[in-house]
């Protein structure tokens, strides 16, 4: 008995195989993802009652249609505008190698009204907005500004959250308007002004290809989009302990899991439009 | 209260977190118009107890009863008129940090009453002159020394006349002089408002000045509840080196 404590006592410590410690970092990835979806769903569902409940606080909306939409203007135009440019010029030198130079406006334009007008400035509400909002709940958080706030008979939810949730999900589709328009003059002026396309080829070609649907379906998604990554931002920042660090990482987990869902959710919107 | 029965009656409180049980058939009354303070270490569960005073928490098992009304089984909205009763003063003072004073202190108030901008005015204004402070109403909490940000807490707390103002450690990270004048604050409140307080402390000194009666919190439950000059004469184990601490071994 004492040999074999006194061998145990010798042996170091076993390290866990690489196949165990991937096994279980995948699995602790799984985890919080599930205990984040479950989590975002309870808190949409707590702020879906609190809506609807008097009183309704129309001056902390218009702030937050301020913080999220005024504010994000000029990142989604200049976003938006760069991005059709950069779209319209490679589309371009593939196009003209078959003498279709005409698509371009099309192309342009079908591709930011459907997918990168919503995703984009869905990023950018994520980057600009979505950061401040987890990092302000945070901070409320830890330092019981929340807990005050229920000792006050007011409910958190109802005086934080539900003002910036419908912020996210009105200001997304008027933001991804924006950038559609932005999108498709950066698109117009590459091809028109620097490639020498003609002003009615343009505008015929993507009137004929581009119809209100496309752009119905990006407004859509841009919906979406915000009340995801806006809901996503709340329940980090809610949630948050733990002081400075525990809201610095809750900042990190809601932007990573903001951009993600944004992918996975344009995928499965997609299906469901096509 | 008129009937003689408490303002907050704790019974046979449990709340555990994870595996570690916090409050373990905790007991408490809490007479009307009193200075009750709750005294213990530091984890001991004092933050917890009062959380559940005010709804904040809910017990595993057990009854908070605030003027003989059980709040436990209370939804959120039975809730929110339960806790118009209440003020609360906490610990970093919690005073939101995008307001000005001014805007803090008027807050409940816009929120709960219908009060003109002119009679809001002269409530705040009357409140923060009573915690003795003037002329910083377009001040922000950041520009505040930790002190001068209790008394806008307590301000806040009493503005619209609650019943019973809870404090969450007042006195913590606070020097000596303005730990008195925290004291003489709660003591102000007493006096002039008539409210029943429960503070809750593991200053021994400032519990002593302030207290009509102190419970002792130790292992989840109240060990000792009395006047603090019987207190002093307990035999519990525990309480007898607490005090020892303060009031050395003799």
């Amino acid at each position: 008995m004492t040999g074999r404590m006194a061998s145990q006592a010798d042996t170091p410590p076993r390290r866990a195989s690489p196949v165990a410690v991937a096994v279980e970092w995948v699995g602790s990835l799984v985890l919080e993802g599930v205990r984040t979806f479950f989590g975002v769903l309870a808190l949409a569902g707590s702020v879906g009652r609190w809506m609807i409940r008097p009183p309704f606080r129309v001056e902390n909306l218009f702030a937050q249609f301020d913080f999220v939409g005024v504010g994000s203007v000029l990142i989604v135009a200049l976003t938006g505008l760069f991005t059709g440019m950069v779209f319209a010029t490679q589309s371009w030198s593939a196009f003209e190698r078959f003498g279709a130079e005409s698509l371009v406006g099309p192309t342009v334009a079908i591709t930011i009204t459907r997918e990168l007008a919503p995703v984009l400035s869905a990023l950018m509400i994520t980057m600009r907005a979505g950061s401040a909002t987890c990092t302000e709940l945070g901070t409320m958080r830890v330092t019981e500004q929340v807990d005050a706030l229920e000792t006050m008979a007011v409910s958190p939810v109802q005086y934080l959250l539900v003002p910036r949730i419908l912020a996210g999900v009105l200001m997304g589709p008027l933001l991804a308007m924006l950038f559609d328009t932005a999108g498709v003059f950066g698109g117009f002026a590459i091809a028109v002004l620097v490639k020498g396309l003609s002003v009615g080829t343009f505008v015929l070609r993507t009137q004929d290809i581009v119809g209100p649907d496309d752009v119905v379906e990006g407004l859509v998604k841009a919906a979406v989009f915000g009340l995801a990554v806006m809901l996503i931002a709340c329940h980090h920042g809610y949630y948050a302990s733990g002081g400075a660090k525990g809201v610095g990482q809750a900042t990190t987990r809601a932007m990573v899991s903001s951009a993600v869902s944004v992918f996975i959710l344009d995928y499965f919107l997609g299906l469901l439009f096509h | 209260m008129a009937d003689g029965s408490p303002m907050i009656s704790v019974r046979d409180l449990y709340r555990s977190f994870g595996e570690h049980e916090v409050l373990s058939g905790l007991n408490l009354d809490i007479e009307a118009g009193t200075t009750s303070v709750i005294l213990g270490g530091s984890g001991s569960g004092k933050t917890v107890l009062i959380k559940h005073m005010i709804g904040l928490l809910k017990p595993d098992r057990g009854e908070v009863l605030v003027e003989g009304e059980d709040i436990v089984p209370l939804g959120d909205r039975e809730l929110e008129r339960v806790r118009r009763k209440f003020g609360m003063v906490f610990q970093g003072s919690a005073l939101f940090d995008s307001m000005s004073v001014y805007e803090n202190v008027a807050f409940p108030l816009r929120e709960h009453t219908d009060l003109s901008e002119r009679e809001i005015r002269e409530r705040v204004a009357g409140k923060l002159a009573l915690v003795d402070l003037h002329g910083i109403e377009e001040k922000y909490p950041a520009d505040l020394s930790g002190g001068m940000r209790k008394r806008v807490g307590l301000a806040r707390a009493i503005v619209r006349d609650p019943k019973i103002v809870l404090y969450d450690e007042p006195t913590t990270g606070l020097d000596p002089i303005t730990t008195d004048y925290v004291d003489d604050m709660i003591l102000t409140a007493k006096r002039r408002l008539g409210v029943t307080s429960v503070v809750i402390s593991h200053d021994v000194a400032s519990s002593f000045k302030v207290a009509d009666r102190i419970a002792f919190l130790y292992d989840g439950k109240i060990v000792a509840h009395s006047p603090p000059a019987e207190l002093r004469r307990s035999t519990h184990p525990v309480v007898e080196r607490f005090l020892s601490t303060w009031f050395g071994k003799n």
